[in-house]
């Protein structure tokens, strides 16, 4: 224990390590920090393009930070997080494709017939994923990823909770269908 | 039979584990009946298992310095500013570089970077400057890996206390030295486990440590200090953390939660004893 005299030396802050106009680091900005995390996977998971994913992060930060004051500092950082990239992402979809963005559920059904070669490369769970509809993927991975609740994902993305419910439903059936070989005639017993 | 008839939704809810004890009961019950139905819920839960395995190990990647900086409002315009002195800047533009790379590999964080990153852009105008200054760094550093990985529930720890010689061999490998984690269990702290992290100046270890109530507490072990050797107990407030820190050795350390000051002085007073005499 030499040299380990119990001197405490109460560290400020370097003179210019704060520039002027800058405030001091709060609790917010490291709440908003602690979520890239969650907020890349799940973007990388919906777009499947790690570079696309982390603009879209960035998107996202940036407005959070611009809009953070309309932030109540009592609720979920990450909900409100996520349905600021959610709404960017359905901007994005938007503009890219030209595409309404309330899309029929029912839209992008899985390949009524799948070569052996497609059924391999179906297996793969990533890709099918990928072949999901926006809308559909978006719910499977909230839930899967985020443990959200169906309540707080009909939050986040600003729909029912029977959207939620048909969402999950629907991708849940295709990407089973996908996944186990891509045929879509197994015709599986409808519950009513 | 006056239970209301199982529809979709109850399906899905019971995949994700969201039905009362009752209605779950229902379910099974139905899902005996129906084996068609039986296994398609089953695909459901093996799909979901799936989803998160494939993607389980992503929350660990460092974060790009330019994530960090969008989310401490640091955005587009410093960039481009930043970008452009790196260019000009010779001589010491590696170890600036160094400095910039705020990702503490597995996910750096916190508001401690703010004042970071702004220190570092002072830096970036000095050009003699050789980065940060360790004292200026560690704590921040540790403040930051604090509460990236104190406030995640599910993986604090890459390896945990069950496996404590593993863990003290591995990080004891990659820190070059032995290191035991101190014992600060009369304090009410019992080890969690510990991770391997990449700090500004080399590998870093950190060791988690939690109460009764759930507090959390960290020790980061940072190796490569090579400035001489400084003297004493260093407190600094980052954010809601506190930090006490202390270089020994060629090694910097820091003890960070979110503690009083006087409470987290005494913890870091008897893991430094343990650790020097270690």
């Amino acid at each position: 224990m030499s040299g380990m005299s119990p001197r405490i030396d109460q560290q400020e802050p370097e003179p210019d390590a704060r520039a002027v106009n800058e405030p001091p680091i709060d609790g917010d900005s490291a709440k908003m920090v602690s979520c890239i995390p969650r907020l890349r996977r799940y973007a990388r998971a919906l777009l499947g393009d790690p570079a696309a994913a982390d603009d879209l992060v960035q998107d996202t930060l940036e407005r959070a930070w611009t809009r953070r004051h309309s932030w109540r500092g009592n609720g979920d950082m990450r909900a409100w997080l996520f349905s600021i990239m959610h709404n960017l992402h359905v901007d994005q979809r938007r503009r890219q494709g030209g595409l309404t963005v309330i899309t029929n559920d029912e839209a992008s059904a899985p390949p009524a017939r799948a070569t052996q070669e497609d059924a391999l490369a179906l297996r793969d769970l990533d890709a099918a994923l990928a072949m999901l509809p926006a809308e559909q993927r978006e719910v499977l991975l909230l839930v899967a990823l985020e443990d959200m609740s169906y309540n707080q994902i009909a939050l986040t993305l600003d729909i029912s909770i029977g959207t939620v419910m048909s969402r999950l439903s629907r991708g849940r059936e295709k990407l089973r269908l996908l996944t186990s070989g891509g045929s879509g005639h197994a015709m599986q017993r409808k519950v009513r | 039979m006056n239970q209301p008839a199982i529809v979709e939704a109850d399906l899905q809810a019971y995949v994700d584990n969201r039905l009362p004890a009752d209605r779950r009961a229902d379910v099974e019950a139905f899902l005996r009946e129906h084996p068609d139905v039986s296994e398609r819920v089953r695909a459901y839960v093996e799909q979901k298992a799936a989803i998160q395995a494939l993607h389980h190990e992503e929350l660990d990647e460092a974060i790009p310095e330019r994530l960090l900086r969008a989310a401490i409002g640091q955005g587009a315009p410093p960039r481009h500013a930043l970008r452009m002195s790196m260019i000009s800047s010779r001589g010491p533009a590696w170890q600036i570089a160094a400095g910039l790379v705020i990702a503490i590999a597995g996910a750096a964080a916190g508001w401690g970077g703010r004042s970071q990153l702004t220190a570092d852009r002072a830096a970036l105008h000095r050009p003699q400057s050789t980065g940060i200054k360790e004292g200026e760094s560690l704590p921040r550093w540790a403040a930051m890996a604090h509460q990236v990985y104190s406030s995640d529930a599910k993986r604090p720890v890459e390896l945990g206390a069950q496996e404590k010689p593993q863990l003290v061999k591995w990080l004891s490998h990659r820190l070059q030295t032995t290191i035991q984690p101190p014992s600060l269990s009369a304090f009410g702290y019992h080890l969690l486990g510990g991770r391997l992290l990449s700090g500004p100046q080399g590998p870093v270890a950190q060791f988690m440590y939690q109460d009764t109530t759930g507090q959390r507490l960290t020790l980061y072990v940072s190796s490569e200090h090579t400035a001489g050797p400084k003297e004493g107990f260093r407190f600094a407030r980052e954010g809601p953390v506190n930090v006490y820190y202390w270089y020994y050795d060629k090694f910097g350390y820091a003890l960070s939660a979110d503690i009083d000051q006087a409470r987290l002085e005494r913890l870091a007073t008897s893991a430094c004893k343990q650790l020097e005499a270690s």
